[in-house]
């Protein structure tokens, strides 16, 4: 390694840091743009979704395992399962799919 | 009801617990990336206790075996986090506005997809306790299952790990899919979300994308168009 681990783990905790400070410390009132308020809302929504597919699918061992913890777990999820029920029972179908595919 | 500080962070605590599990498996294999690129397990569990970002890590340590400049370490963290600068956006919104300034620093310190999904799923106002009591169990979680990840290297079965893995994908889709249940307007921009993704992940060309941008562009469209043709009703996102 030619440079210094420290200053490379000091060098990518400060931008993470800012990036995620940032908004947080600056933006200190209620924002009253329609547009802007409705855009934050739907945020977690669009990102979380597209965060989790199509990557659960390469997450596991098979894409058949992945896609089924996905169905299953919205099935719980549509049906009231709290988040951690929704998350063990996804890592049990994944768990026992593979027991039997791979 | 309102329920005090020491309530919201022992929920925190338990809600987080499922994330802290699923940190764990993450990070472990993350520690197998770290040591790859030559770290020690103290500096790869110094970087997950102070960084708590699974992409940015992952291409940091790529970025660091490479023998990469310091520049471009800072560049590659910039694009592989700038997401969190949204959920930051949305989470200054969702904090009471008279928060102050060390509560918004510490719940700065761990916006995490995991972190900002459960925050963001509290009805009405976020009391930072609860995120608190989310980070004080997840970040542990996290750092010593880096640690562990760079000691032990391969010793989880490999059945384990993809099990485990698929845990916080299952925490996301409890957030999304109980809102989406009860609004079609979000049912509808989660199933146009993921078909994007898919499509962006897929398709030639865009596939080129790295996952971090790609979860931005979609981010910023989506949500744009979204809150374009559906703005919120002042009233539902003033429940309190």
């Amino acid at each position: 390694m030619k440079h210094n681990p420290y200053i490379y783990i000091l060098v990518m905790a400060v931008v993470t840091y800012l990036i995620r400070v940032l908004p947080l410390t600056l933006i200190r009132k209620e924002i009253k743009s329609p547009f802007i308020r409705s855009f934050l809302y739907y945020v977690p929504y669009v990102t979380l979704a597209v965060m989790t597919f199509p990557a659960i699918l390469d997450a596991t061992g098979s894409p058949i395992s992945g896609l089924a913890a996905l169905i299953v777990a919205m099935l719980i999820a549509w049906f009231g399962g709290s988040l951690f029920q929704v998350a063990v029972i996804a890592c049990a179908v994944v768990f026992v799919l593979e027991l039997f595919i791979c | 009801m309102p329920l005090d500080n020491k309530t919201w962070f022992q929920k925190g605590v338990k809600d987080g617990i499922p994330i802290a599990l699923g940190y764990f498996a993450v990070s472990f294999t993350l520690g197998i990336t770290a040591k790859n690129a030559g770290l020690t397990a103290l500096q790869a569990m110094l970087a997950s206790f102070t960084l708590n970002a699974s992409a940015g890590e992952f291409a940091g340590f790529t970025l660091i075996a490479a023998g990469a400049s310091y520049l471009e370490v800072a560049i590659m963290e910039f694009v592989a986090n700038a997401r969190y600068l949204l959920m930051s956006c949305a989470l200054s919104q969702k904090i009471p506005s008279d928060t102050p300034l060390l509560h918004r620093l510490i719940i700065g310190y761990d916006v995490t997809d995991e972190i900002f999904g459960i925050s963001i799923a509290v009805p009405g106002k976020l009391n930072p306790f609860y995120t608190f009591g989310a980070i004080a169990i997840a970040v542990p979680g996290w750092s010593i299952g880096t640690y562990l990840g760079v000691v032990m290297g391969n010793i989880l079965p490999a059945n384990i790990v993809s099990a485990l893995s698929v845990g916080l994908y299952g925490m996301f889709i409890a957030i999304i899919i109980p809102p989406a249940r009860k609004s079609k307007i979000i049912a509808g921009i989660v199933a146009v979300s993921m078909a994007a993704s898919f499509a962006f992940a897929k398709l030639p060309l865009v596939s080129n994308i790295s996952s971090g941008v790609r979860t931005i562009l979609l981010t910023v469209v989506i949500s744009a168009l979204a809150a374009y043709f559906f703005p919120v009703k002042e009233e539902s996102s003033d429940e309190t």
